[in-house]
């Protein structure tokens, strides 16, 4: 790989107080990867994404964005260089649409003023509606698009989400436990899309983190371990699966 | 129509005004209760500039609603650091400044305690007030159906994410914080130049505490709701004056009685699909 990263960390820091949850962090993820950020409770994973995407600003270290510094930048903007995230716990705007959810995460991506913004750009209008619509499918959320989004199925909403990042056109997508909660065949359905939307979108790098160490296995070529704020190791699904210092972290030290 | 209905159709048509200024801050999750602050400034701005300075009326309401509204942007800025109950507080002190200000301040040119007198020989029409009203309900039905009109929608229900969808919440909390300021403005020129009287009295904190209820009782995430809410509150008084002395008590329980009925308010934006932002994929097929 020596191409320019996509996204880069370096040295980067966070502490809470006293608590220090990421320590002196170097990750680098290139165009058209699929990701894994996985580690123990706790261990700063949400935290790196809150990071990169400018919820919390950084102590220490850099964060660059293809070459464009992006630390500490403000989270509207960094969206619109290309990072889009879903979370944790499912966020959806309670009184809206699945359809609204992505002519919002659109929105900036309409580049005009106040005036154009009443008054739309008619073939710019059709063009992003197109995209979503094709979003929409790709996910399997047509047919629940003038639905409230909270009042869909718990997978569908997990999916609701997942569209409206891809709506922004990030270039890095991050997915925060996308599997959380789900039951087999949910998570088997969103495998299954996941790799559809990588085959799509060649480009894009999609950085994911979860628990559930199968899925993670099954979708990432390329996997980070935290353990309390620290990259334990790093490397790809195989390498991670013999690592003696992962075996510890998730289970414990051998006395 | 008698002067009685006329002196109600008017009335409603501030109420609405007053109303909308509310909403506007409030669809992006911004409670404001300092809005008679606003419609004060724009009172006294327009009742200044035609009586001392002879201006003609559509000019002087359009510089008290940007002078109502630029100083609802200044009002703006330090909102967004404040939620909820704590912004409700900070935007009440805001109405009180500027009641105490005309009462105490200028009073050579507005009569400070003692009341604005001789505003104009005849009160405006009906048609004045509600040309406003069609106007700026015209300019939020555009506003509605826009991306941005979802965008504040959407910073209401959540602001983080908001933000993490590209949306600059600063601009568009302090850009409604400011449309509300600029129409309380226009209203109240206009409510001067119908009562042809003011006190800073008018404007004091149950005028705000009102506007806020027109909106929670007609719907917030409408601006029907706005019109609703004015409505009821505008014309049920005057129909149930047959009660007496029962009036206020059987409004307050009506109020009452709404809230636990209609929390969201009666209107909710459910009922007004047609009028949102209709995915508009004539023969488009996934």
């Amino acid at each position: 790989m020596n191409s320019t990263p996509i996204l880069s960390l370096k040295d980067v820091d966070k502490n809470f107080g006293g608590l220090t949850a990421v320590d002196r962090l170097n990750m680098q993820v290139f165009a058209g990867q699929i990701c894994g950020l996985i580690g123990p409770n706790g261990a700063g994973k949400t935290t790196v994404f809150n990071l990169i995407t400018g919820v919390y600003p950084c102590e220490a270290g850099a964060i660059h964005l293809s070459n464009r510094e992006i630390t500490s930048s403000k989270p509207h903007r960094i969206t619109r260089l290309g990072v889009a995230r879903t979370f944790q716990t499912i966020r959806l705007f309670a009184n809206l649409t699945t359809w609204e959810h992505l002519l919002i995460a659109q929105s900036f991506l309409t580049r005009a003023g106040v005036g154009r913004r009443l008054l739309p750009d008619r073939q710019r209008e059709k063009e992003l509606k197109a995209e979503a619509q094709e979003i929409l499918s790709l996910l399997d959320l047509w047919e629940d698009r003038q639905r409230k989004a909270v009042t869909l199925p718990y997978g569908s909403q997990r999916k609701v989400e997942i569209a409206r990042a891809l709506a922004t056109r990030p270039k890095l997508l991050l997915l925060d436990e996308p599997a959380a909660g789900m039951n087999m065949r949910e998570t088997e359905d969103l495998l299954h899309i996941i790799a559809k939307i990588h085959a799509q979108k060649q480009n894009m790098a999609i950085l994911v983190i979860d628990h559930d160490m199968d899925f993670v296995m099954q979708i990432c070529e390329y996997i980070f371990v935290l353990n309390f704020g620290i990259k334990i190791t790093e490397g790809t699904p195989d390498a991670i699966q013999q690592d003696e210092k992962v075996k510890e972290a998730y289970l414990g030290k051998e006395e | 129509m008698s002067i009685y209905h006329l002196d109600i159709i008017s009335a409603l048509g501030i109420n609405i005004l007053l109303a909308l200024s509310v909403y506007c801050p409030m669809v992006t999750g911004q409670l404001s209760i300092g809005n008679a602050g606003f419609m004060a400034i724009g009172a006294y701005i327009t009742a200044m500039l035609t009586v001392h300075l002879h201006m003609p009326l559509l000019p002087a309401l359009i510089a008290a609603g940007i002078v109502a509204g630029i100083i609802g942007l200044l009002v703006g800025f330090p909102a967004l650091r404040l939620k909820g109950i704590f912004l409700a507080m900070a935007t009440l002190a805001f109405g009180e400044i500027v009641r105490n200000f005309f009462m105490n301040f200028l009073e050579p040119l507005t009569g400070g305690a003692y009341g604005f007198r001789g505003i104009g020989s005849d009160p405006i029409s009906v048609f004045w007030i509600w040309g406003w009203v069609i106007f700026f309900l015209i300019f939020l039905h555009f506003l509605s159906r826009s991306r941005m009109g979802l965008a504040m929608l959407a910073t209401h229900d959540d602001e983080t994410v908001s933000e993490l969808m590209g949306i600059n919440i600063v601009r568009l909390k302090i850009g409604a914080f400011g449309l509300g300021a600029s129409i309380a403005g226009v209203g109240g020129g206009l409510f001067a130049h119908y009562y042809l009287y003011i006190e800073p009295e008018f404007f004091n904190v149950w005028k705000s505490i009102y506007m806020v209820l027109f909106v929670i009782m007609g719907g917030m995430l409408t601006f029907w709701g706005s019109i609703m809410g004015a409505a009821i509150f505008t014309l049920l008084p005057e129909f149930t004056r047959i009660l007496h002395d029962w009036r206020g008590a059987f409004f307050g329980l009506v109020i009452i009685v709404l809230m636990i009925i209609r929390p969201s308010g009666i209107l909710t934006r459910d009922m007004f699909r047609w009028d949102f932002w209709r995915p508009s994929l004539k023969g488009a097929k996934p």
